[in-house]
């Protein structure tokens, strides 16, 4: 390299652009001066980016992440610090999102001395990372870098944590830039099956007559999706798809059944109950898709297709475990395929479509279905849609109609609140010449909402969608339905005026009210140059259906508001509400 | 849940590298498994070590374990061995009290489990025993008739017989 002395920062800096780390960010503090310092000087190859907490500095890069196909890099400083991005770590561990997190640490004379801003992150974060170091060597870092970056993009994707000491920072590299990868043990395999796996998988599609395929993550990660299409059209099977699944394969294709699970659709979770064939592709089948594990799929014979072997019987036993990459199976399986016969059960599947649409009321208010279907038809599903996490997200999956994988960012697994706001920052920092939107609630806005600063400061043009019911809405309707309705700590009675508050970060910030004002603002919003945030005023007690209840089969959906609820919390002698409105006397209280 | 929780050994061969005997311990305290005993050691390949874990718990919970340990970056093989595929040995270091009137019967219960005597005071002897670990049972067992001052074991290691890795 140059003939100049550089530090150990500098060598951190360098390999991160080296390696093609394009986009970083994060926050200064003590134990991170060096590595600040490092990148004062304007970057060749790499952007960075201030944030105002290093949990969004997580979110940011996770989105960044989803929307591109490329890792990006966190930096942050020692302690708290660091342990602010272990939420944001853990979403992106949970959903298998590549991330490179740099956090500084107290000079390694003074490790476990309980310094200034010390915190054991290499510890703390084991459980949430895919793997993780603490750099004790300056000459190390050019491998180490290589290595982090390698485990977070190949196999299953997940972050990597490199814990820095401040003075290794600022020893003086006299290194091997090119020292080679060391993972004697690190093995991610493209294709750990037998070729006799994938004649039994044609077999077994070939004799089915129902068959259901649900297609995860996986097949967006892996960019599967048109083997994925191929291997439905052929074999004209509907393809039902999970949270993080949307967009693998079209909504507007005949054979979508759309999601499956806790708020999938009714006729999804039915074609599974029916199913004499689920084909698993890259999904986990986590207890929000399963309902009753041990009744998943309980007469069909299952297929599961996935890059990472503990998958396979973790939750349910498959028949045939295929061990791949989604998009090596399905290329592998293409010849052997058969055009099936599933002409009736298509039509069977038709019917259900009918009887059990998705729908929405329009009576009362204004209904937070109504202005994402809205979006969904002006924007022809082709915005990068962030969400939060609670009702605003299950809306947002089941009306926002997408064609194409990675334009609906949503923090699946880990189900984090505040997600929405930070990975719109990320995805639009990465698709500059996209259309971002963040579909938030009131609840998770105000987790992250700091970074409006971000927003603004970068000019980012954003569009942020705020259902504000005033309530933690999904709580309240769990505690409607099973925990007689007991509402407890769910009003956010206090929130700010938010079209204000965005204003004050000169911020676009418009208020909709009326169900007839919907398309008028959301095209402001959408052909204002900068960001904007619509503060959406909606009906109160919305809720979302269908839904199967916690603890249920996916044979047991509830179709709409239940008269009679579905549940109470184990032990209860509490009356249910109506009871007790009665022998009181008292009216309900207004909301 | 399966109700047969039995004893399960596991024998996994690990890069050797910072933090990876955590991993795989959390590996275990997350699913809620206890571990009884763990031996690390050097394999014989300098940079990687040989584990060996004995562990309780139900068989479906034990292979999510053995899958999660596989999948680490640092672990190159993890597996579960029966008892009778394998050679397993143990030591024990045992320190008896003894007064004149015992000293010869605790020698005796020495003497039938080849045992060394590996100190030898006025008031206390310590005992070098190898062998199966129910064999170490059955020695310490017969010797908790006398005051056991202190007891140290290693914990099982294992090694597979014939071509079998381990």
């Amino acid at each position: 390299m140059s003939e100049k002395k550089i530090n150990g920062a500098e060598a951190l800096i360098m390999s991160l652009e080296r390696c093609g780390i394009e986009m970083t960010f994060g926050i200064p503090g003590g134990a991170a001066i060096p590595l600040y310092d490092a990148i004062y000087d304007t970057r060749k190859n790499m952007k960075f980016v201030l944030v105002r907490h290093e949990q969004n500095a997580a979110h940011e890069a996770d989105g960044y992440a989803r929307a591109t196909g490329k890792p990006a890099a966190v930096l942050v400083t020692s302690g708290p610090g660091a342990v602010n991005t272990v939420t944001g770590i853990m979403t992106a561990h949970m959903d298998s999102v590549p991330m490179i997190v740099i956090t500084g640490q107290s000079s390694r004379e003074m490790l476990g001395k309980d310094a200034f801003q010390e915190a054991d992150v290499f510890n703390l974060t084991m459980p949430v990372v895919k793997h993780s170091y603490l750099l004790k060597n300056v000459n190390d870092i050019p491998r180490i870098i290589k290595e982090a970056y390698h485990i977070a993009t190949t196999g299953r994707p997940g972050p990597v944590l490199i814990d820095v000491p401040k003075d290794v920072g600022t020893d003086i590299f006299t290194g091997d830039w090119d020292a080679p990868i060391n993972l004697p043990a690190y093995k991610p395999e493209k294709c750990g099956y037998e070729p006799e796996t994938l004649q039994k998988i044609a077999d077994a599609l070939a004799a089915s007559r129902r068959p259901v395929i649900l297609s995860g993550h996986g097949v967006a990660l892996s960019g599967a999706e048109k083997e994925l299409l191929h291997l439905a059209e052929t074999l004209q099977a509907p393809v039902t798809s999970t949270l993080l699944g949307k967009g693998t394969f079209p909504d507007s294709h005949p054979l979508s059944l759309h999601g499956l699970g806790m708020h999938g659709t009714a006729y999804a979770n039915r074609a599974i109950v029916e199913a004499d064939l689920i084909m698993v592709i890259g999904a986990r089948l986590d207890d929000r898709i399963l309902g009753i594990p041990s009744e998943f799929g309980k007469n069909a014979v299952k297929i599961h297709v996935d890059i990472d072997h503990s998958e396979f019987g973790k939750m349910v036993t498959p028949q045939i475990a295929c061990h791949g990459d989604a998009k090596t199976v399905l290329q592998d399986l293409q010849p052997l395929l058969k055009r099936g016969d599933t002409a009736e059960w298509l039509h069977r599947l038709e019917g259900f479509k009918k009887k059990w649409p998705l729908t929405f009321s329009r009576r009362g208010g204004l209904h937070p279905p109504q202005i994402i279907a809205e979006l969904s038809k002006l924007t022809k599903g082709r915005a990068i849609v962030t969400t939060d996490v609670g009702q605003n997200q299950m809306w947002a999956w089941q009306f926002y109609q997408c064609d194409k994988p990675w334009r609906f960012i949503s923090s699946g697994g880990a189900g984090t609140m505040g997600f929405g706001l930070p990975s719109a920052i990320g995805a639009q920092l990465g698709r500059p010449d996209e259309l971002v939107v963040a579909i938030v609630g009131d609840g998770g806005f105000q987790m992250t909402m700091s970074d409006l600063a971000t927003l603004a400061t970068h000019n980012l043009p954003v569009k942020i969608i705020l259902m504000n019911n005033h309530y933690l809405g999904m709580v309240r309707q769990w505690q409607d339905m099973f925990y007689d309705e007991r509402y407890s700590s769910v009003d956010l009675e206090g929130n700010p005026d938010f079209a204000k508050l965005a204003q004050a970060y000169g911020i676009l910030g418009l208020n909709l009210k009326r169900a007839t004002d919907i398309p008028k603002i959301l095209k402001k919003a959408i052909e204002h140059p900068g960001p904007a945030l619509i503060n959406a005023e909606v009906v109160r007690r919305a809720e979302v259906y269908p839904m199967v209840p916690p603890g249920k089969s996916l044979a047991e959906v509830v179709l709409s508001h239940p008269r009679r609820k579905p549940g109470r919390p184990a032990g209860s002698r509490n009356k249910t509400a109506a009871k007790r409105i009665q022998s009181s006397g008292k009216k309900e209280p207004q909301s | 849940m399966s109700k047969d929780i039995r004893t399960h050994n596991l024998s996994i061969f690990v890069a050797n590298r910072p933090g990876a005997l955590v991993r795989i311990a959390q590996a275990f305290s997350r699913r809620g498994f206890n571990i009884e005993s763990l031996v690390v050691s050097p394999g014989a390949r300098g940079d990687f070590s040989r584990m060996t874990i004995t562990a309780k718990g139900n068989q479906e919970g034990l292979e999510q374990i053995i899958k999660q340990c596989t999948k680490l970056v640092d672990v190159m093989a993890c597996r579960e061995h029966s008892d009778e595929e394998v050679v397993a040995r143990e030591l024990a270091l045992v320190k008896v009290a003894i007064d004149p009137e015992h000293r010869e019967l605790v020698l005796q219960i020495a003497d039938h489990f080849h045992a060394k005597t590996v100190d030898f005071n006025e008031n206390s002897l310590v005992l070098e025993a190898t062998g199966s670990s129910e064999k170490l049972d059955a020695m310490v067992n017969l010797l908790r008739k006398y005051k056991i001052i202190e007891l140290v074991r290693t914990g099982k290691v294992i090694m597979a017989r014939g071509d079998r890795q381990t």
